[in-house]
């Protein structure tokens, strides 16, 4: 099982106030791992701390190490807007740009020096085809994003993120926004995903979290309190507090 | 990669000195003003400046003295006022409370076009109608009189005053108006006692938000009052302002002579009241904003 | 039963309020309409003044106005927009700097205008030694112009919403690319509109170009930044109250008024129709 990106004694601090408290976690490559825990507990600000863009928070803080392929993507001389190309994120609630649904695809390849049309018009195809949007959306590329329905606009979303090619994709609770069908049709693209990319997933849905990931980490109050495979932390929970929070007593 | 790293420091370090440009602006304004006018203080000392109660900068000896220039400023701005505030803020009452959305929807937007009307057509509004008209009105020799510059100060500080304080009767919280009403006191009597009150902050920075675009114009005064640089004794009698002085007389002055360092000083003069004045209103503006929780 | 009256007193005193107020203004629009409606025509707006302005037409004053307005907004936008992207996208929000960007921008704002053109004629005319010219009259309106067009840009800019910045960088674009490919397109009708309004203030204003720049009468149109300007404010400034036949031009007064009007007007519906348009259109 090889280990794509691990985190070793992460802090994660908001002007002062702890979110994260030393959490070490090893995520494995081409899986999707889950992570839970009851609202407020830290779990979204953890998540930007992996591809930093917690440092865009006005007063944020971070120690500890976040390891990428074997290198602290914290490190001096890393690049951060490259750590964020390719360490990809999904947001909650679904924010495509204001322009048509080529361009925000486009967007990204453009960004990092792609200029010929051709080479961006296969790009676009074949991330929408990835994302599962392709055919919903292949006769009106150049209309508003925003004609799109909720559903639709997350896709287009993770279609603009793998435009850029990822390693690894971080996913913000990406269903909560969005009803009942659209997430199925969500949940069925990630298991296409993780084929090709390493997939973190924040929820706040134990039901989603059991269908969907691999692995599962439960975080209570910044804190990493237990991690196995999903079965086992849902049938099998070692810790109390594990099992009390997936059998719905407490978040 | 390392370009990229490169760019992005600079984008802060590229802007920030657009930024402090109007900090700059201010300063040199300030000091450029300031020291045109210093060298009158040569010839006469600040006490003679501004207490000395005449000006007469053509005569031998010439007699640079405020006093008659501020007190006409005084007499316009004042009247401006008389006339506005009370039209203002109950305009402003009907706005807010009164008149159903779709006409305030309709006439907001019109008070705000009507407040970029340039001053030199009020002015000559001014001239054309409203001189003729207060010289028959009261039988003058001249209709160029201080009660015109009032009057004409007051339709163009009008509009500010109005937007201003619908903007702070608006935003009244509703409850403290349900909270009245729910004791059985009428509209009205919600309106004086409680939503006036409340907005009493915001109000009174739009009127001396309105004062300062008083004192500061020129060319709308200028063109209505026309009058001597005495110390007015009536509001029938042509006036002049501070302003109206500098516009009058630049002309006539020489570069570097006295009299062109006396017009300097008036506009230091101008400067710092619009500047203390504009501290003031600010400090309502943000009070007003501290207290709302 | 007395408060009742007391109502009907004071809303009765409120509606009178509003109307005299609105009735003034009305009157001044139509006054100026009625009486210079007539003198209005092509000749007027295309041709220059003759026989000492009492005859001709106003054209070369529209022209120094158009002038004057353009240089001014061509110096405030670029000058206004970046200091606007500082204040919103780089400066910390609690920084010293920031808090006297912001109070210099307050205050050159209440600067009053006979100030402003005492600057002009101190700095721009004298000191840099420009002269009595289009370029002195420009850089003071375009001073006196630069807090609204910075305040109007600022606005426009905070009200992109976060989230698309946030999408941008996950991206992995810089703050810069994010900067110019996401948050100017998305801001650039408010940008414009607050533009708009700057030049309509210019236009309109007297006292900054009265001894920067402004003449009564030159012999064509100005060719170089250093020769003075005609403009539409002094013109009527001037044809109002210094002319040696002042009832005579009073014709050329009230066209010229109207069209100043007109003009002033027509740039503040513009800027109106584009906030509107603006704020329907946005699907965010």
């Amino acid at each position: 099982m090889k280990i794509k990106l691990q985190t070793k004694n992460l802090n994660v601090w908001y002007s002062n106030v702890q979110i994260v408290r030393d959490f070490t976690i090893k995520i494995p490559e081409k899986r999707i791992t889950a992570i839970i825990g009851p609202s407020g507990c830290g779990k979204s600000t953890f998540l930007k701390a992996l591809n930093r863009m917690v440092e865009l928070v006005p007063g944020a803080k971070v120690s500890g190490e976040v390891i990428l392929d074997g290198k602290n993507v914290y490190d001096q001389d890393v690049d951060d807007t490259e750590i964020r190309w390719k360490i990809g994120m999904v947001f909650q609630k679904p924010n495509p740009f204001p322009k048509s649904i080529y361009e925000n695809v486009a967007y990204g390849p453009r960004i990092h020096g792609i200029a010929e049309k051709e080479r961006l018009k296969h790009l676009v195809e074949e991330s929408l085809r990835k994302a599962a949007l392709w055919e919903e959306v292949k006769d009106r590329l150049y209309i508003s994003a925003f004609e799109l329905s909720g559903g639709q606009q997350q896709r287009l979303c993770i279609a603009r993120t793998l435009a850029v090619n990822p390693e690894v994709i971080l996913m913000d609770e990406p269903c909560s926004a969005l009803d009942p069908i659209a997430t199925t049709k969500i949940e069925d693209l990630l298991f296409d995903l993780k084929n090709n990319y390493t997939i973190v997933i924040v929820t706040h849905n134990l039901q989603q979290a059991a269908r969907v990931s691999d692995y599962t980490s439960f975080m209570y109050l910044g804190k990493l309190i237990e991690y196995g495979r999903t079965e086992e932390i849902f049938e099998r929970p070692k810790n109390k507090q594990t099992q009390d929070y997936v059998m719905g007593r407490f978040g | 990669m390392k370009g990229k790293i490169r760019l992005k420091l600079s984008g802060k370090v590229l802007t920030a000195p657009f930024a402090s440009v109007s900090i700059l602006a201010v300063f040199f304004i300030f000091l450029f003003v300031f020291t045109q006018g210093l060298p009158l203080f040569n010839q006469i000392s600040p006490f003679d400046f501004l207490f000395n109660l005449t000006w007469r900068p053509t005569a031998t000896p010439p007699s640079f003295g405020v006093i008659p220039l501020i007190l006409g400023s005084l007499i316009v701005t004042l009247l401006a006022l008389l006339i506005s505030v009370p039209l203002g803020i109950l305009g402003a009452v009907y706005l807010a409370e009164i008149a159903n959305p779709k006409i305030r929807e309709l006439l907001k937007p019109a008070i705000e076009v009507l407040s970029g009307i340039p001053s030199v057509v009020y002015g000559f509004f001014g001239l054309v109608v409203l001189v003729p008209l207060v010289q028959n009105t009261f039988g003058l020799p001249t209709g160029e009189t201080a009660l015109t510059g009032g009057i004409i100060l007051a339709i163009m500080i009008l509009p500010t005053i109005l937007s201003i304080s619908e903007d702070a009767i608006s935003s009244v919280p509703v409850d403290y108006k349900e909270a009245s009403l729910a004791l059985g006191a009428t509209k009205w009597r919600t309106i004086k006692s409680v939503t006036i009150p409340a907005a009493a902050s915001g109000i009174t920075a739009g009127i001396i938000l309105g004062l300062g675009r008083a004192i500061g114009e020129t060319i709308a005064v200028m063109m209505v009052t026309g009058g001597a640089p005495i110390i007015p004794t009536s509001i029938f009698y042509p006036v002049r302002t501070l302003t109206q002085t500098i516009a009058a007389e630049m002309g006539e002055t020489v570069f570097g002579s006295t009299h062109y360092s006396a017009l300097f000083a008036i506009g230091i003069v101008l400067f710092i009241m619009t500047l203390i004045l504009n501290s003031v209103a600010i400090r309502l503006i943000k009070r007003k904003n501290g207290e709302r929780r | 039963m007395k408060a009742k009256i007391c109502q009907r007193l004071g809303f009765g005193a409120a509606r009178i309020a509003i109307l005299i107020s609105l009735s003034i203004m009305g009157y001044l629009l139509f006054y100026i309409i009625s009486n210079g409606a007539g003198i209005i025509s092509w000749d007027f707006l295309t041709k220059p003044p003759t026989s000492g302005m009492t005859a001709g037409g106003i054209f070369p004053a529209i022209i120094g106005t158009l002038l004057l307005v353009t240089l001014a907004i061509a110096i405030s936008l670029p000058l206004g927009l970046v200091s606007a992207i500082y204040l919103v996208e780089y400066s910390s929000k609690e920084s010293r700097f920031m808090r006297l960007v912001n109070s210099a921008i307050y205050n050159l704002n209440g600067v009053p205008s006979i100030v402003f053109g005492l600057f002009g004629l101190a700095f721009f005319v004298k000191f840099l030694g420009f002269g009595t010219s289009l370029l002195s009259a420009s850089l003071t309106l375009s001073l006196m112009i630069l807090p609204t067009v910075i305040v109007t840009s600022v606005e426009a800019l905070k009200s992109v919403p976060e989230y698309f910045r946030e999408a941008s960088l996950a991206l992995g674009a810089t703050k810069g690319q994010t900067i110019l490919k996401i948050v100017l397109p998305a801001a650039f009708p408010g940008i414009i509109t607050g533009a708009i309004l700057g030049v309509g203030r210019a236009a309109g204003e007297t006292a900054p170009i009265l001894f920067t720049g402004a003449v009564f009468y030159m012999k064509g149109l100005p060719i170089s930044l250093l020769d003075p300007v005609m403009a539409l404010p002094y013109h009527l400034f001037v044809l109002a109250t210094e002319h040696p036949n002042i009832s005579k031009v009073r014709p050329i007064q009230y066209g010229t008024a109207l069209v100043l009007l007109i003009l002033v007007l027509l740039i503040s519906l513009t800027a109106a129709v584009i906030r509107y348009w603006y704020r329907s259109r946005r699907r965010w």
